[in-house]
């Protein structure tokens, strides 16, 4: 099962279902001959696309949208905020090669405000699955909810097996009274190298899996802020508005000094190339993240 | 048309026009626009539209679409004719106990999306357009825009798309006033040749003076116009119509006015001698 076959199954199982694209259709090739006039391409235009898509929910369904992530969330960023938000409607935005995934394309392509842009949005959920199994766990639910999400689409095959998807929840891989990386999206696979790094040099080493970045697991950040001597939020996204910005105002709201290690792009685009050199030159490989961890525990 | 039939209209609509003046008090109201669009709401709610106050949640029922947004009197004042809401409501206006602002919300019965960004709402109505092709349904899907609004690419963006799906569900009534918000449409960003314009997106296009009821029923009624292309009516409006002390005034987009400046405005859509205006527009919303 990959991504495109469990939205044919949910959609051939229920009417409701509408797949659109903007003309990206990586992630939806087979639907035209198997869902017929229930898949609605509407060429490159954003706008329009969730503009209908508000329209389709305003008759009773259920819009799945798909784009590639920066200009879904960004070009038609307006139209997202006021046609879909403001009705609140359950529309689902499938943003395709967010984040670093957009490699080597440029900084026109790079989604890393997406996270950020999409959470100021009220009732907006957003989705952020670690790779192709966490995220088939994940799009049932957020599928079938009733609020408008994002999913920040990452269909890459990851070597874990996640536990199932629990509404709301993160997935806590381990607990660590040294440290705890949060994680979510496409680094988790970094994350999890890095905690087997710096268990190596003997640390205890927590790894939270945050899988929705909004609703958020508040509970599950304050217990690791209470057990670990730090926190590191480790992301593919600008640190403004992000998870660093997402704990940042967790734990000044539960008034709870802690120290939280951020690892986020701070102020510029990445250097684009192929993922593995992206990730060697921005310092995001499993390595240089331990390397970085251990130095600023050095410092504390 | 029936002189009968042309005469409720025509009363309606002046009933309208009133409702519309009134608003300009307790805070202003986006007057020139709501004048120029009267015949337009009028008709199509009283003759054309399947739409009733018992009828909203019918899946089969038709759709009015307001994207302009600043002419919401004219709808409001409408839909307090027909019955959707109370006419006290209207005194509400801008009273945060009620849900009555200067741009749709479609928590009043009637108005089926908010708007107020302009450009949204021929995207949102194709949807609606889309959905009912989709059932087979019959339900007619009518836009309203502005002219100014027609300097928004996802109008045009909206058309290419619509059209490519043969959407002949639906139909865009442009109230073209000539003006922009401050200025003349042709002094700003030129429109014409508009028809040229919608017909180079796909669209079949009709252009009739939109203060004539029997012009606007002929043109509705050709509707579908083809069997594959979205429909365009351009309806050529006065901004400010019925008040010849506020016609075409490129300051009488936003106004506020004293109580003795209504009463005299309602003598003068009455065709009594002009209002005599002091206040200042308000030309900052």
């Amino acid at each position: 099962m990959n991504y495109e076959e469990l939205l044919l199954q949910t959609a051939l199982s229920d009417e409701r279902y509408i797949v659109m694209t903007a003309e990206n259709r990586a992630l939806v090739r087979s639907m035209p001959q198997k869902l017929g006039n229930r898949f609605i391409d509407t060429g490159i235009t954003e706008q329009t696309m969730i503009g209908m898509a508000a329209g389709l929910a305003l008759r009773g369904r259920i819009p799945v949208v798909h784009a590639l992530a920066p200009f879904l969330t960004m070009r038609a960023f307006e139209f997202i905020r006021t046609d879909v938000g403001i009705a609140h409607l359950p529309v689902k935005l499938s943003g395709f090669i967010p984040g670093f995934l957009s490699d080597g394309n440029g900084p026109t392509h790079q989604a890393i405000e997406d996270v950020s842009i999409m959470r100021t949005i009220p009732g907006m959920e957003v989705y952020c699955p670690a790779d192709e199994d966490d995220l088939l766990r994940m799009m049932p639910f957020v599928w079938q909810s009733p609020e408008p999400a994002y999913v920040r689409i990452n269909h890459k095959k990851g070597s874990y097996t996640h536990a199932p998807y629990d509404p709301g929840k993160a997935e806590i891989i381990s607990r660590g009274d040294d440290i705890t990386i949060l994680v979510y999206g496409f680094l988790f696979e970094q994350a999890l190298i890095a905690k087997s790094l710096l268990e190596e040099k003997g640390l205890s080493v927590g790894l939270i899996n945050l899988r929705s970045l909004k609703p958020v697991d508040t509970d599950a950040i304050i217990q690791a802020a209470n057990q670990s001597h730090l926190l590191v939020t480790l992301e593919d996204h600008l640190q403004t508005g992000g998870l660093y910005s997402i704990v940042a105002e967790i734990l000044l709201q539960h008034k709870h000094r802690s120290r939280v290690f951020p690892l986020a792009l701070t102020e510029r685009w990445f250097r684009p190339g192929l993922l593995s050199e992206v990730l060697e030159y921005e310092g995001f490989t499993a390595n240089a993240i331990a390397e970085k961890v251990m130095l600023q525990l050095q410092m504390i | 048309m029936t002189k009968d039939k042309l005469s409720g209209l025509q009363d309606l609509a002046l009933k309208v026009r009133e409702h519309i003046i009134e608003m300009t008090a307790g805070g202003g109201c986006f007057i020139g626009a709501s004048l120029s669009c009267v015949e337009l709401m009028v008709y199509l709610y009283a003759e054309y539209l399947n739409i009733d106050s018992s009828n909203l949640q019918h899946p089969e029922r038709d759709y009015l679409f307001l994207s302009k947004g600043h002419d919401v009197p004219a709808l409001y004042g409408t839909l307090a004719e027909l019955g959707f809401i109370e006419k006290a409501r209207l005194k509400q206006h801008l009273l945060a106990s009620d849900s009555i602002y200067w741009h749709p919300n479609r928590a009043i019965p009637g108005v089926e999306f908010h708007s107020g960004s302009l450009g949204h709402l021929p995207a949102v109505a194709a949807g609606v357009a889309m959905d009912c092709k989709l059932k087979g349904l019959q339900n007619r899907v009518v836009v309203i825009t502005g002219d100014g609004e027609l300097n928004e690419g996802s109008v045009w963006e909206s058309l290419l798309v619509a059209n490519a799906y043969g959407l002949n569900n639906l139909t865009i009534l442009v109230d073209r006033n000539q003006f922009q918000a401050n200025i003349r449409t042709e002094e700003l960003i030129p429109l014409e040749p508009l028809v040229d314009k919608f017909t180079a997106f796909g669209c079949a296009v009709k252009r009739i003076n939109g203060h004539d009821f029997d012009a606007l029923e002929e043109a509705f009624l050709g509707i579908p116009f083809t069997s594959d292309r979205v429909n365009v009516i351009i309806a050529d409006t006065v901004r400010g119509k019925g008040l010849p002390s506020i016609e075409a005034r490129a300051d009488r987009w936003f106004c506020a006015f004293s109580a003795t400046e209504i009463s005299q405005l309602l003598e003068e859509l009455h065709g009594n001698k002009e209002a005599r205006i002091e206040s200042e527009s308000l030309i900052v919303r």
